[in-house]
């Protein structure tokens, strides 16, 4: 590639910090950009990967002393206005798309913006957007309201609405968290094709095999400090992995066998229309089962109908023996189902309120009088046990769950189960939003959960996690298991290439 | 729920040092402020302004609003105005009262039942739910009462809104009664934890498993019922009830809540608080009273201390002094 | 849902224009003078502020808020104009629009002001302003009308009139040519300028439309100025029509607009509704009225009728986008 850096970089960023509130979460970062490169930005969840990207594109101003520099010109901050002139884009992880307009007018939003009355040039925006696409190899009607478009269509607008202006720096802030391997390609040769016409894109993406393939050279950051610059083709997701956390992890498969053990949850031929078909599997006392495959497979709907959030349409599920048909959740966790949902921000806990609250929503049966009225004591005392048994670090447990760390936060969820004593616990990618050091810990739970005898489903779409954790690994796509594997005898690689094939 | 204790108590703190302040203002200000008849008038006309507050602030904890609270007392009391006119209007038996008094709460329920039907069934907003059915309730109301009064009951209904027992005038034990109630209610019962999480999350309460729409149809069933009984005492201290009576309290209530700490986007807020800024806006609306305050100007400078106060939340929010309700 | 579900409207303005010709249809051959072309214009000049303040409320409700000051600020902007004006002797037209709308947007500021900066939610601070602006109207004033308005204002102008052959008076008149122009200006505004796409997309997604670079503020004094504008305009027609400014004959007219609006297919919470249906929804509302008046039904009945409809409407139309039909909603 470039065989040496040219003597002023695209953008250089020295001495940026930013407070929130007395907390610190970035400290004197620094941090450079070449033209044409492909740059990775990794690190755990809060090490302040997104505040960076928000200072340079003009959301935050960083604290004073900071040196923004593009190319010649010098700023101590910038705003979104001067940003975007300077031709930096960024790919939201939230995608910040407009629901209510158009494919077209999302990509192109660009022209409406200006503080001047001017008018909208429908045929401009069309014709941008439809460029884009196509430069992009995307197949999408630009005439249709973004609200009928799929999560993985709208990231692929997200990605064109970054393109269609005269970009220079492309950040995108895991771009690839729902789009399949094809896309993923795609994406991947438009990344090439941006980085061969001199424009500098930044990634940000917790899957790190997949980054390294692309990125020449990656910048690590912990607890808002820089760690350091390296090569990305002498480093591994092992090595990455230590220098963002400072630890090193154990790697070894968790696999038992678990087919002598009773069945407790049984489904037989689940259908839902245009969700998941023809499912059927069985699920051991104290087995971990692993269900991957990717967004959209139809994994999370499958485990809504388990929780009773949904109806199948055909075919039924057993626990214990015994049909279930729930008429919402509240039945399904009354016959002892309990389900970690993926979004822990706004499904998993109600994060403006207590840790004791949120540790006691679900078993307010066990704390309440059949009239209603909650026993303080029983209320403290079952909150008091799960924070210990789950070791969860909390100052009081008044305070607001959102206070908590990811981990922690993720530690309560499972309080908040296990204060309902359940035989079947749904994980649903249990580690989304967890920083790699902390999801050894909730693994560790997790399997002395299944060693006390619950049955427990894992599902993920990261690999890794399953292969080590699960017994058996079920691989969904498109709505249908199409394969079982055994972590002791398959090897990951075949589970990997298989699914992302 | 149970938020940083120290919190709690400095906001009571900071609302008992306003109150002493606003006591000492119209003291100085007011020759006969302090004096006995003052105090008594501020109790016997707080009940009706604290009920409809109460019914306010259990839509606003679990992140609502009900515009609809004075029309749904007016309605109520109607029903009671009709039950005892039916019955021999001002000769009506003691049995008649009782289930007149019945028939409004019943009445106020079953509006408040409606909204939180449509509220927790459909999803729409309450602010638009509530403002639909106060424009539906007064219409209901006008055209049926003409736009007039409806007056005539009998005397000794009207000690329910001017009658004292050991001194204490009867509406305001049963606003207490209903305040304790409100408070028993939010802090220790099932249903009160429920409201608080609806109105941080209601999604995360659902997928916990509590029954959110049951609780929403609570929420504004019980607060057209405190409505109903606003409505029945306030009949009892006119001797008379009109649609459109009562109106100007809307503004007071949603100000009562704001200035009693509660969170503008639900999930947070304490009784006692509420019942201090209460105690606080009753003591102004007498001291302005007795300055000769015109009702008018009364009412301009509500909406301007309603200002301040969320001007000054916002403030205090700001400096991180205090850190009020939930999100940002 | 099956065959029958390909039959009915999609969108709100369909149903709307589905239900407006059943009603047209019903008072046509109910009544003997709903269709009467007198009837149906002396409707238009009746409807002409409530839909210049229906147009205004939309582009707030378009960018995620709700206001309900806007009636009584539109007194406050009458009898601030009309003041002026006399105490500048005379004044005419063009002085009076620019001024009414000019007042109207300082007041619509006020809301944006309060809104934005201090992160108010927008019912409370109209709430407030509401009281505000209408309590220290009727201190100020005395509660007492002014009867001796400007000529200018006082004289009808026509721009059209034509007398049918049953006598009647068929007239064109200058608050339904300003309801005209203030109905294409929003539509412009919002459909065909940047800044009206840059509303939707706030209220769309405030934080994206952040990120995106849309300037928050100014959107917001945009969408309450533009509603002050649309007030104060209004405003100053309804003084036109009755000839007289009385300070709380707008009060509660705010809820009415709201209803109409609310009707035409806006939603609280921002991002959705149009010009069309707005028209649509006021007219319904204004021919539901005057059905009710020549089919003999008391006056009273009119809130009441509009309140049920209300209530109908949205819990039907929320009903559509909460799993009735199993759609999922937008993330």
């Amino acid at each position: 590639m470039a065989a040496a850096a040219p003597a002023v970089p695209l953008l250089r960023v020295d001495h940026v910090s930013k407070m929130f509130g007395g907390v610190r979460a970035l400290d004197d970062v620094s941090f450079e950009l070449r033209e044409g490169e492909v740059h990775c930005l990794a690190g755990e969840n809060g090490s302040g990967k997104s505040t960076l990207i928000k200072l340079i594109s003009g959301v935050y101003r960083p604290e004073p002393g900071a040196a923004i520099r593009f190319g010649e010109r010098e700023f101590s901050a910038v705003t979104p206005a001067i940003a975007r002139e300077l031709g930096v884009q960024v790919i939201w992880q939230d995608l910040a798309l407009f629901s209510h307009l158009t494919v077209a007018e999302n990509i192109a939003f660009e022209q409406n913006l200006g503080g001047r009355f001017r008018w909208v040039r429908r045929r401009n925006l069309r014709e941008a957007a439809r460029a884009t696409l196509s430069r992009l190899g995307f197949a999408i009607d630009v005439e249709r309201p973004l609200m009928e478009l799929s999560i993985a269509q709208r990231q692929l607008v997200a990605i064109a609405r970054a393109l269609v202006a005269d970009a220079r720096i492309v950040f995108m802030d895991e771009p690839t968290a729902s789009t399949t391997q094809a896309e993923t390609r795609a994406l991947f040769e438009v990344v090439r094709k941006l980085s061969a016409d001199g424009i500098a894109v930044v990634f940000v993406s917790h899957r790190l095999a997949e980054v390294m393939a692309i990125a020449e050279r990656v910048t690590v950051l912990r607890d808002g400090r820089q760690v350091g610059v390296f090569r990305a083709d002498e480093m591994s997701p092992a090595r990455l992995t230590e220098l963002m956390t400072g630890r090193q992890f154990d790697e070894s498969v968790h696999a038992r066998d678990r087919s002598r053990a009773g069945i407790v949850l049984k489904a037989e031929a689940l259908s839902r229309d245009g969700e998941y078909e023809d499912i059927s599997f069985q699920l051991h006392a104290g087995e971990i089962l692993g269900i991957t495959g990717l967004l959209g497979a139809g994994r999370t709907e499958l485990a809504s109908t388990l929780f009773g959030l949904n109806r199948p349409d055909r075919g039924r599920f057993l626990l214990n023996g015994e049909e279930c048909r729930f008429g919402s959740n509240r039945g399904a966790i009354d016959a002892g189902i309990a389900y970690v949902p993926e979004d822990r921000l706004t499904l998993g806990l109600v994060q403006a309120q207590s840790i004791a609250d949120n540790t006691v929503m679900a078993a307010m049966d066990r704390i309440a009088s059949t009239s209603g009225v909650i026993d303080g004591r029983r209320k403290s005392h079952l909150v008091g046990n799960w924070i210990g048994q789950l070791a969860i670090r909390v100052g009081e447990p008044d305070d607001p769950v959102r206070t908590l760390s990811g981990g922690n936060q993720q530690r309560v969820v499972l309080a908040k189960w296990l204060a309902t004593e359940p035989k079947v616990l749904i994980l649903d990618s249990p580690t989304v939003g967890v920083d790699v050091g902390a999801r050894a810990g909730i693994f560790a739970i997790v399997r002395e959960l299944a060693e006390a005898g619950i049955a427990i489903i894992l599902i993920s779409d990261e690999i890794p996690e399953v292969y080590q954790n699960a017994d058996r690994v079920l691989h969904m796509r498109g709505g249908r298991l199409v394969d079982a594997y055994d972590p002791r005898s398959a090897r990951i690689e075949t589970i990997e290439a298989a699914v992302h094939g | 729920m149970s938020r940083v204790f120290a919190s709690g108590r400095g906001e009571f703190l900071g609302l008992l040092l306003l109150l002493a302040f606003v006591i000492v203002i119209f003291g100085v200000t007011t020759p006969r402020f302090l004096s006995f008849p003052t105090f008594r008038s501020l109790a016997f006309q707080m009940p009706e302004l604290g009920l409809l507050t109460l019914a306010m602030l259990i839509p606003i904890l679990s992140g609502g609003l009900n515009l609809a609270i004075t029309f749904t007392a007016n309605i109520a009391a109607l029903s009671l105005a009709w039950v005892v006119a039916s019955a021999g209007g001002p000769e009506a038996g003691v049995a008649f009262i009782v289930v007149a008094i019945a028939a409004a709460i019943l009445v106020g329920a079953f509006v408040g039942w409606a909204m939180g039907m449509i509220v927790a069934y459909t999803g729409a907003h309450p602010i638009l739910v509530s403002l639909s059915m106060m424009i539906f309730l007064r219409g209901v109301g006008e055209f049926l009462t003409r736009g007039g009064d409806i007056s005539g009951f009998p005397g000794y209904f009207a000690h329910l809104g001017h009658g004292s027992l050991g001194g204490v005038p009867i509406p305001l034990i049963l606003f207490i009664l209903a305040a304790i109630g409100w408070h028993f209610l939010l802090r220790h019962t099932r249903l009160g934890f429920a409201i608080h999480m609806i109105g941080s999350n209601p999604e995360a309460t659902r997928y916990s498993g509590i029954d959110t729409r049951r609780a929403l149809v609570m929420v504004y069933l019980l607060s057209g019922l405190m409505c109903a009984i606003a409505g029945i005492i306030m009949a009892a201290r006119f001797n008379s009830v009109r649609v459109g009576h009562g109106e100007a309290y809307l503004l007071i209530t949603v100000l009562a809540c704001f200035l009693g700490g509660v969170d503008p986007f639900g999930g947070f807020g304490r009784t006692s608080s509420v019942f201090l800024a209460l105690v606080i806006l009753q003591t102004i609306a007498t001291g302005l009273n007795l300055l000769g305050a015109n009702q008018h100007l009364a009412t301009g400078l509500w909406g301007l201390f309603l200002i301040v106060v969320m001007v000054a939340r916002w403030a205090l929010r700001r400096s991180g002094l205090v850190r009020l309700g939930g999100l940002e | 849902m099956g065959d029958l579900a390909r039959f009915l409207p999609r969108t709100t303005e369909s149903w709307l224009v589905l239900v407006l010709i059943l009603v047209v249809g019903f008072l046509g051959l109910a009544t003997n003078t709903f269709l009467m072309p007198a009837n149906l214009v002396d409707l238009v000049n009746q409807s002409a502020t409530n839909l210049i303040f229906a147009v205004g409320l939309l582009a707030v409700l378009i960018a995620g808020g709700i206001d309900i000051s806007f009636a009584v600020a539109a007194s406050v902007v009458q009898y601030i104009v009309v003041m002026a004006v006399l105490a500048l002797g005379g004044g005419n037209w063009v002085v009076g629009l620019g001024l009414a709308g000019l007042c109207g947007f300082a007041l619509g500021a006020i809301n944006a002001a309060l809104i934005y900066y201090f992160r108010i939610i927008s019912i409370v601070v109209t709430i407030a302003t509401f009281n505000v602006f209408f309590g220290f109207l009727m201190f100020v004033t005395r509660g007492v009308s002014i009867y001796d308005i400007p000529d200018w204002l006082y004289d009808r102008f026509n721009l059209v009139e034509h007398q049918t052959s049953s006598g009647a008076y068929i007239e064109l008149t200058l608050p339904v040519v300003i309801m005209i122009v203030m109905v294409i200006a929003t539509w412009v505004l919002l459909n065909t300028l940047t800044v009206g796409r840059q509303l939707f997309a706030m209220g769309d997604n405030p934080d994206g439309a952040k990120r995106v670079g849309i300037n928050i503020a100014a959107i917001h004094f945009l969408a309450y100025g533009w509603l002050g504008i649309c007030a104060g305009v209004g405003g100053l027609m309804q003084a036109h029509y009755v000839r007289e400014v009385v300070p709380n004959a707008l009060y509660g007219r705010e809820l009415e607009v709201l209803a109409a609006v609310v009707l035409g297919g806006a939603r609280l919470g921002g991002g959705r509704g149009t010009v069309f249906g707005t028209i649509l929804g006021v007219a319904l509302i204004a021919i539901t009225q005057n059905g009710l008046n020549l089919l003999g039904v008391s006056p009273y009945a009119f809130q009441m009728v509009v309140g049920a409809v209300i209530l109908f409407a949205i819990t039907t139309s929320n009903l559509q986008t909460t799993g009735l039909f199993r759609r999922r909603s937008a993330a």
